[in-house]
């Protein structure tokens, strides 16, 4: 079922995203969030997935501050007021 | 703490660039101007420096490098700044100790540690990586620098923006040994404490590094930080008589060490500087935090994150950046992963202190105890050569040894006592 969510946007994707900082978008796992960003924004989807449309190994995806890759990857189920962050992997150490 | 967007630069690529040529996505091999940026927008990929060696080879010669100071410096061709370093620029040319007592306890033919315990000036391997990134932050025109740490990066931020005269925030998780935290507080740094762990900070500071206009060394500013880590490798080579080591032992977070370390022997063979003979680079994980040796040792290309708890909070990275380069500089140089327990890191400390009188902090008790299991497996055959990266110094992490290191004997100033203690048990005494 399909909820409001918010997602904050990395620098490298705001410039795609009409320099939003983050958008809201109707989701009901953390995968259609991408489809409903890439709907509203066209060119995400590559950006962000892989050719077999796995999220990339390059890209961090956060629910609420936890990555999805301890919850249910991208088929982790939204709640209405859910906070998706999307960061590069490649950061820190 | 001051105000928040007051040193916004123009994040504009300056007009000299000195050996760089740009920044290259790793992944997709697309370039970027020199500004202060990390990764790729079309795959996200990690931005990387591309140098012009040509020229870098009509310059750079053993001689020159013999004629300057001895610092990390002597590289500078084959590090990613503009101009003359104006940050750190005594760091590096640590001991290359040769290490013959730790060899024969570890049945190893020959056996060196490179002991950046001493680096200038916050006594770990981080000094290379924040002079070099601090360096170009001021080319930049960056007057706020920061970063996302487990403690040694935090010390070596705000020691070396205080000698800078800039800014600094330096984001820990709040539960670091205290040696670490009072080494970061009292350069005058803004000191922030994340209640979680070194992945949760790091995912902050990449939305703070998002949101306001600082270097964050470790983010934004990462393509440059990341190469300051060849200089390690630079001068093992130069001080083994311009050879490259048979094997490498190096600790393990990000993984980024790691791989510059095979970057710079590669450099310094493409450059003629270095026979390009075959070396083997092993990796070293403490077991309560291992996603990259476990990924190794299962034979896998990728690595599963996971949630750390071990005493060798330095190497605490649950989700290391560069796991995915650090396996597979192992698979394509033959090395090897392994990772050790608490009390295995314990055991290593003491036995680097015993043998060659070096302290070092836990991350070093993970390499000197990986390195004792890659020997006593023949993964390092006993007939070769090793060098051991040792990153950071032991009186940061005295919290580790408390309590497993003996006690002192306590008597009052009086020479029959001391005598009396003497009789009492030597071989106790002895052993304490």
């Amino acid at each position: 079922m399909p909820t409001s969510v918010r997602i904050s946007l990395p620098p490298t994707l705001r410039r795609f995203c009409d320099n939003h900082e983050s958008v809201e978008v109707a989701a009901g796992t953390v995968g259609d969030a991408i489809e409903a960003l890439h709907a509203r924004f066209n060119g995400i989807r590559e950006r962000l997935l892989d050719e077999a449309g796995n999220i990339r190994g390059s890209v961090l995806v956060f629910v609420n501050q936890e990555d999805i890759r301890f919850l249910d990857q991208s088929r982790t189920p939204l709640k209405p007021g859910d906070e998706l962050s999307i960061i590069p992997a490649f950061a820190g150490g | 703490m001051s105000s928040q967007h007051s040193s916004s630069p123009s994040h504009g690529a300056t007009s000299h660039t000195g050996f760089m040529k740009a920044l290259k996505c790793r992944e997709c091999g697309r370039e970027y101007p020199l500004t202060a940026t990390h990764v790729c927008e079309f795959d996200f990929g990690p931005l990387e420096v591309a140098y012009d060696y040509d020229r870098i080879k009509r310059t750079l010669s053993r001689e020159v490098i013999c004629q300057r100071p001895q610092n990390m410096w002597r590289y500078r061709e084959l590090l990613p700044v503009a101009g003359e370093p104006t940050v750190g620029r005594q760091v590096g040319y640590t001991p290359l100790v040769k290490a013959d007592r730790l060899a024969r306890r570890l049945g190893i033919r020959e056996l060196y540690v490179k002991n950046d315990a001493v680096n200038y000036p916050t006594l770990s391997f981080k000094d290379r990586v924040v002079s070099v990134a601090l360096s170009r932050s001021v080319e930049l025109g960056f007057k706020t620098v920061a970063c996302a740490s487990t403690g040694n990066l935090a010390n070596s931020v705000a020691a070396n923006a205080a000698s800078a005269g800039l800014e600094c925030f330096v984001f820990i998780p709040h539960d670091l040994e205290q040696g670490k935290v009072i080494n970061s507080l009292v350069y005058g740094a803004n000191v922030i404490g994340i209640k979680g762990h070194y992945d949760e900070v790091n995912r902050l500071c990449a939305e703070i590094a998002g949101k306001y206009g600082w270097a964050f060394v470790n983010v934004n500013m990462r393509p440059y930080y990341a190469e300051g880590s060849k200089s390690m490798g630079f001068e093992i080579q130069e001080q083994l008589g311009w050879t490259i080591p048979e094997h490498t032992v190096v600790c393990m977070a990000s993984g980024s060490l790691l791989t510059k370390i095979h970057k710079s022997y590669q450099e310094f063979s493409k450059l003629g500087l270095v026979e390009p003979t075959k070396w083997k680079i092993h990796g070293a994980q403490a077991t309560g935090c291992s996603p990259i040796t476990t990924a190794q040792k299962a034979g896998l290309d990728f690595f599963k994150p996971v949630k750390p708890n071990t005493i060798a909070k330095s190497l605490a990275i649950g989700t290391p950046a560069d796991g995915f380069y650090a396996l597979k500089v192992m698979k394509e140089t033959g090395g090897y992963g392994d990772d050790v327990t608490d009390d295995e890191i314990r055991e290593g400390i003491q036995l680097l202190a015993e043998c060659e009188g070096i302290f070092a902090e836990t991350a070093g008790g993970v390499t000197v105890g990986v390195a004792k299991k890659l020997i006593a497996s023949g993964k390092i055959p006993k007939d070769s050569s090793a060098v051991l990266c040792i990153t950071g110094n032991g009186l940061k992490t005295i919290e580790a040894m408390a309590g497993h290191v003996g006690e002192t004997h306590d008597i009052r100033p009086n020479l029959r006592e001391f005598e009396a203690l003497l009789n009492q048990d030597k071989t106790q005494l002895l052993q304490a």
